[in-house]
């Protein structure tokens, strides 16, 4: 390993060994969010308006409970990875990026939790 | 990459140096959709959720705002304001639809790319402009299908 140049410093370190989990866990949610998000758009669809209680009603209902709460965790794994990516790309700074990450875990996690607890309510008829 | 701005090696020609194609677009309007519905799309879908978790009267905030009735609309004094971000709401929402579209079609494009198929120059070129070609029509067909109802 050398001392000097990028390229030096580098070689014979080989790969980071853990992208084909990331590459097929990006693939595995997007075959998720394709199935999931275009239940949702037909189901909209289907429903005779988007009143509240014709909302209600069918969202708490257990199988688009069960939906809603799994499009909530795809969307938002898929979208930890994809916005990971970006920010890998374009945050250059070592503690920028580290601090771009690390928030971005936070939001996503809280938003996904946010959201799933939102459908549990529904569906166990808190609200 | 940290350091690679501080010395002074030649870097590899970048985005402005390249003719566009199809290719190039598709690409980076995967990204640019993908990091829309990233931002703004799950944000809309937690406010939804939100709202409909917590009853009636946060739903019809919720649905005041982001897709207000236009006779309902004030246009004078503050009222101005409030109305043309009810407006911007409306672009954003059908926006999302249409950013949902692209990157599904540029993301099943993707898959195709996966297996090794789709190399092929012309083959290529023609997905690359069908792709996002293809999402605007199932934007406008998601819609007709949703307000025409």
């Amino acid at each position: 390993m050398g001392n000097g140049t990028s390229i030096g410093r580098v070689r014979g370190l080989g790969s980071a060994k853990t992208g084909p989990h990331h590459w097929l866990m990006q693939r595995f949610t997007a075959i998720g969010n394709l199935l999931l998000v275009v239940w949702l758009g037909v189901s909209l669809l289907l429903l005779p308006n988007l009143h509240y209680q014709t909302v209600i009603e069918w969202i708490s209902a257990p199988v688009p409970a069960t939906a809603m709460a799994l499009l909530v965790i795809s969307t938002f794994w898929h979208a930890r990875m994809g916005v990971g990516v970006m920010m890998e790309d374009y945050v250059h700074e070592h503690a920028n990026k580290f601090a771009c990450v690390a928030a971005l875990n936070l939001i996503t996690f809280a938003g996904a939790a946010f959201g799933v607890f939102c459908v549990v309510r529904l569906a166990l008829g808190g609200a | 990459m940290a350091q690679a701005g501080t010395s002074n090696r030649p870097l590899s020609p970048h985005l402005q140096i390249w003719r566009w194609g199809p290719h190039m677009a598709v690409s980076i309007l995967h990204r640019v959709s993908g990091n829309g519905l990233a931002f703004v799309g799950l944000a809309l879908l937690l406010w939804w959720l939100g709202a409909l978790a917590s009853g009636p009267a946060a739903y019809a905030t919720f649905t005041g705002w982001v897709w207000a009735d236009l006779s309902t609309l004030d246009w004078s004094g503050l009222g101005l304001v409030t109305s043309l971000i009810r407006l911007a709401f409306k672009v954003v929402l059908v926006g999302i639809t249409w950013a949902f579209f692209t990157h599904a079609a540029s993301g099943l494009r993707h898959f195709v790319l996966d297996i090794g198929a789709g190399y092929e120059l012309n083959a290529n070129r023609t997905w690359s402009i069908l792709s996002p070609v293809l999402a605007v029509a199932m934007t406008a067909i998601f819609w007709a299908l949703l307000l025409l109802r």
